[in-house]
């Protein structure tokens, strides 16, 4: 068995009377593509922002790469290579794209406090940001505003800005939101590509994405993991059936 | 520096600076005293402008209590001076010191807030100081205190109107040089990035929080400095040098000018100097009596400048590239 890169025991999160977060335990193993879908108002995104160290659960821990880091702030997270990127495009839209990913760089290269040093010109920063928005298929737009890229290639941007510091995992909040049929098909090759290489919880309401990528899924209903497993575990799931996927389900199976 | 002259940017910003750096000179041949006293408070201002501009233009941090660094600068050479200390030697890195502290304990308790907290938490910090001052009876409270000049024992007489009009000018080099670099080094683009979007900062993994206190605690530092500037300026420190009306102006004076770009507060400085001291006047020939009411003009300048130059007079420009 191997040991997972992040897991969550009995978690909780409640607003007022409502349980966003019901007692949920999952885990995301080393290489694994691993999938939480769930209706709107599921509380995937409030699962995030846990693990991310945006919100603090009511009870529960969170474990990461081997340590504790339910209490940890969300820098020190990102730290130890936590990398996430958002559901709503969150680009820095005054810089370009290749000054995105730069800073992206920069915070994994030690400490900011230098004074002097022209940015611009660190090709420590520099060389690894231009590879990174290669990757991504955005090397001809490295001189862009990111304000001014489509809607995609913000998408394909953040992405980039998640890799940058090399994480070990990688929480991509609907990376296919928003995009057309064939910047989606793009973004699952990419993805597809990196399976094996990173960790991946996914978040995606794209089901044949989330059916040709994932090695496992979990359903997330009211706060609740009803349901994990495999793809064709979930198919077959009847309790998922009933209470989520139903028609769509059966459609892809 | 020959490319910089190309651009309408570039010259303006030569000419202004070459103007400024020979101002004794010009003040002494035309004989106008008054205006060498003008420009050196104008140097003094810009300093603090640059300074604010570093955390309101590049942090968009908008600190309503910036001339309350005027006042600590003011007041350790003042409260020095009046125990027999007299040594800038001494005053006045005590003077940067305090107002680094100062900054830096603001900054702890205000920068945990947001917007119009923030703007509040700096203006209460400010005005408490602002009522130590006046309570401070052994200082002259209200009325202010008539402080002996710092003594630089050999170096340079702060007396000599000449010499510390260059000495500020000096100053103000060393400060725009800092922010130049400062602004497009790692440090600045953290700085800059958290203006942009903080929460993606943090995503990435910044202790944004840590910037923004130490990039509080420089621009404060150097607020300091030009409080010290000031109290050598007019031989005198006052509770004034930290009204609340001063922040709005040098607030005014980097919104006008141009925020988070390196000249724009120097360009707002001597724009607000001008039109303080030139509207006056040029009201009173419309109308005898009019000047005492410049601000009526003034005020819908600025707004038209709020509503028309979004990226004030530096913008007047052209479009900067990078």
């Amino acid at each position: 068995m191997v040991e997972p890169l992040l897991s969550t025991d009995r978690l909780v999160k409640r607003f007022g009377g409502l349980v966003a977060t019901d007692t949920v335990s999952i885990d995301v193993r080393p290489g694994e593509i691993h999938a939480l879908i769930g209706p709107n108002g599921a509380g995937k995104t409030t699962l995030v922002s846990q693990l991310t160290g945006n919100l603090a659960p009511d009870a529960g821990t969170i474990h990461f790469a081997g340590r504790d880091v339910t209490r940890l702030p969300t820098h020190a997270r990102v730290r130890l290579g936590l990398a996430r990127s958002f559901q709503i495009t969150s680009v820095l839209r005054e810089f370009t794209a290749l000054d995105n990913v730069a800073l992206a760089v920069q915070a994994h290269a030690g400490h900011s406090f230098r004074f002097l040093a022209d940015v611009r010109r660190d090709e420590r920063l520099r060389a690894p940001a231009r590879r990174g928005l290669e990757a991504v298929g955005l090397g001809e737009r490295a001189g862009t505003l990111a304000a001014t890229l489509s809607h995609g290639e913000q998408r394909q941007l953040e992405i980039a800005m998640a890799l940058a510091g090399d994480p070990k995992l990688l929480l991509l909040d609907e990376p296919m939101a928003g995009m057309g049929v064939e910047e989606s098909q793009r973004m699952i090759g990419f993805l597809q590509a990196l399976k094996g290489k990173r960790a991946i919880l996914l978040i995606e309401h794209d089901m044949d994405a989330v059916f040709q990528l994932a090695d496992r899924i979990t359903v997330l209903v009211y706060g609740r993991a009803i349901a994990s497993g495999t793809p064709d575990e979930i198919r077959a799931n009847a309790e998922v059936r009933q209470a989520y996927l139903g028609d769509e389900i059966a459609e892809i199976a | 520096m020959m490319a910089a002259l190309r651009t309408p940017r570039g010259l303006a910003t030569v000419v202004i600076l070459l103007v400024l750096a020979v101002l004794p000179l010009l003040t002494q041949a035309f004989d106008q005293r008054y205006l060498l006293s003008i420009g050196t408070r104008i140097v003094i201002w810009a300093i603090a402008a640059v300074s604010l501009n570093m955390i309101l233009g590049y942090g968009g941090l908008v600190s309503f209590g910036h001339a309350v660094f005027f006042g600590i600068g003011g007041y350790a050479v003042g409260i020095l001076d009046a125990h027999g200390v007299s040594s800038g030697w001494i005053q006045w890195p005590v003077g940067v010191a305090m107002a680094a502290l100062w900054a830096a304990l603001v900054g702890a308790l205000s920068l945990r807030t947001r917007g119009v907290y923030f703007i509040m938490i700096t203006l209460a910090f400010a005005q408490l100081l602002y009522y130590v001052g006046v309570g401070l009876e052994a200082y002259g409270a209200d009325d202010g205190l008539n402080i002996s000049r710092s003594r630089f024992a050999g170096l340079v007489d702060l007396r000599d109107k000449a010499s510390f009009y260059w000495l500020c000018f000096a100053l103000l080099a060393a400060t725009l040089w800092f922010c130049s670099r400062f602004a497009n080094a790692r440090f600045g683009f953290v700085i800059r990035g958290a203006k942009s979007n903080d929460l993606r900062m943090t995503a990435l993994g910044f202790p944004v929080f840590r910037y923004r206190l130490a990039a509080f605690t420089i621009s404060g530092a150097f607020g300091g400095l030009a409080g010290i500037l000031l109290a050598n300026e007019g031989a005198y420190i006052s509770p004034a040098m930290m009204s609340w009306v001063k922040s709005g102006d040098l607030i005014v004076i980097v919104v006008l000018g141009g925020m988070g770009t390196l000249f724009g507060p120097l360009f707002g400085t001597i724009a607000f100097f001008v039109l303080e001291e030139s509207l006056p006047p040029v009201l009173n020939l419309v109308q005898k009596g009019w000047g005492e009411y410049w601000q009526i003009v003034f005020g819908p300048m600025l707004v038209l400048i709020a509503l028309y130059a979004r990226g004030g007079i530096d913008s007047l420009f052209g479009r900067r590239h990078g």
